[in-house]
């Protein structure tokens, strides 16, 4: 039944090929923790993508409580917080997998660094990661913002009196991220919300399809 | 791929007709012990993926996301702090060679420099040579930046008291109080002078604190509508003994409906 369902969907659309390159490839011994155990070391990374994935399956669930407004924001989140069913565990998730793909995707970039895995040819991927990297602080900032609770709005005005201190561009930033040039209210808690799950996210899932695709490209780097 | 003449297509489309067999490549002639992706490692990372899982989820069960206060703009004693992972930089920007003045060194040349350098490290790190004893400049700057951003992160959070900022910081649910403008004691409200210092909605104002969110009792208030307490002046209450009882029983009757 579900061989025949393939046979048909392939008549039509020639998805072997495409499954064979996703399927096929090799995992060489020295990467391998059943052989050799030190090579837990090579998991950081597929621990970052799946904390990612974790990530943009709680925020999914978040949003269907969250609501992106001074008015609403904080009352939202104590609701789904003390009310709703799994809703602290949901968060907690959320909240947690912030801090945890960070210490994932630090100690990732300490194996590549350390291995000088970025050596010619792999470096433009080293590039896509570092970037990986900054897009995934930058999730960190904005999300920081969304509960509206003290800790969010005092740290995001911090945040936004360093920006605008920037020499040139600093004050025309702040007032992009912002909405406003001096206030830090409902301007700043919809852009934030905007860059924190349509931007940044968007970002990071092309960035991420490039960083696989290269990696299934160029193969994993052999031993030292 | 098979080109050129004699290719067959399904229909008028441009998806070949000749089917391609669906078999894993044979991993045998590969050099070491090298697997196949799928399906046999793919159960073993599985493996780690659940185990992973497990404790990420115990860590979840085990300590709640925190949340505090709503963001209250006027609090002005309030300290901000970044998430942990900014420590560093927060850290970073309070040293004087890094603030005031030297502001742009410590928040875009610093950083700049050491974001820039990681960004760049396969051009700044060129050469061909991999082990860690081939490359020392490039290792020990990483060793050189690590050890800052630990040690700048641990000064930030030792001054910092986390559990005194827990408890003053619990989440409490802001009081919203139903004003019945339609209750008898409103109209008494309204009529005697109250509603001038305590406001339209019991809120409160510069002269007078807020009625909601009080704890006393029927008898009580009547006594300090009359008498008076703190800076408020005995006497403010010109109505008869019913309208009294009225505008006590209304004041208690909003402070119930916050509760």
């Amino acid at each position: 039944m579900l061989q025949k369902l393939y046979d048909w969907v392939d008549e039509r659309v020639d998805i072997t090929p495409l499954w064979r390159d996703i399927a096929d490839h090799e995992v060489p011994e020295h990467v391998n923790p059943a052989h050799h155990f030190s090579a837990f070391v090579y998991c950081f990374g597929g621990l970052t993508f799946f904390v990612t994935v974790i990530q943009i399956l709680s925020g999914m669930f978040l949003t269907m409580y969250y609501v992106p407004d001074i008015e609403n924001a904080w009352r939202s989140v104590y609701y789904l917080q003390t009310e709703v069913a799994h809703g602290q565990i949901v968060r907690g998730m959320h909240h947690w997998g912030a801090s945890v793909v960070i210490v994932m995707l630090f100690l990732h970039t300490l194996r590549v660094f350390f291995q000088g895995a970025y050596k010619k040819p792999r470096e433009l991927n080293w590039m896509v990661g570092v970037l990986l990297f900054f897009i995934m602080l930058g999730l960190g900032l904005t999300g920081y913002l969304l509960p509206w609770d003290n800790k969010a709005y005092f740290a995001t005005q911090v945040t936004l009196e360093i920006a605008e201190k920037v020499p040139f561009i600093g004050e025309a930033t702040k007032t992009l991220l912002a909405g406003d040039p001096n206030i830090v209210g409902a301007q700043t808690l919809t852009r934030f919300f905007a860059i924190h799950v349509f931007f940044l996210p968007a970002a990071l899932f092309a960035l991420m399809a490039v960083h696989f695709i290269l990696i299934r490209k160029q193969g994993i780097s052999g031993p030292l | 791929m098979h080109k050129g003449k004699g290719m067959k297509f399904v229909g008028d489309s441009r998806i070949t007709a000749e089917r391609k067999p669906n078999i894993p490549k044979d991993y045998s002639e590969y050099p070491g012990r090298t697997e196949a992706f799928w399906p046999n490692f793919l159960l073993k990372e599985w493996l780690v993926g659940a185990v992973f899982l497990v404790g990420f989820l115990c860590l979840t069960a085990a300590h709640p996301a925190p949340l505090e206060g709503i963001a209250d703009p006027t609090a002005a004693g309030y300290i901000p702090l970044p998430d942990w992972y900014f420590l560093f930089l927060y850290q970073f920007l309070k040293y004087e060679f890094a603030s005031g003045p030297y502001f742009v060194i410590g928040a875009i040349v610093a950083p700049g420099l050491a974001f820039g350098g990681l960004l760049l490290a396969p051009f700044l790190d060129n050469r061909p040579g991999r082990k860690v004893s081939q490359r020392p400049i490039a290792v020990s700057l990483m060793l050189l930046g690590m050890a800052s951003v630990f040690w700048l992160t641990y000064e930030a959070a030792e001054h910092v008291n986390w559990e005194q900022r827990a408890e003053e910081n619990t989440p409490e649910l802001p009081t919203e109080v139903e004003i019945d403008e339609d209750h008898p004691g409103y109209e008494v409200y309204q009529n005697n002078s109250c509603i001038q210092c305590h406001g339209e909605s019991l809120e409160g104002g510069a002269a007078a604190p807020p009625l909601t969110d009080i704890d006393h009792s029927v008898d009580e208030i009547k006594d300090i509508a009359q008498n008076g307490i703190g800076d408020m002046p005995p006497g403010q209450f010109e109505g008869t003994d019913e309208e009294l009882q009225q505008l006590a029983e209304f004041i208690v009757e909003v402070n119930e409906s916050g509760e």
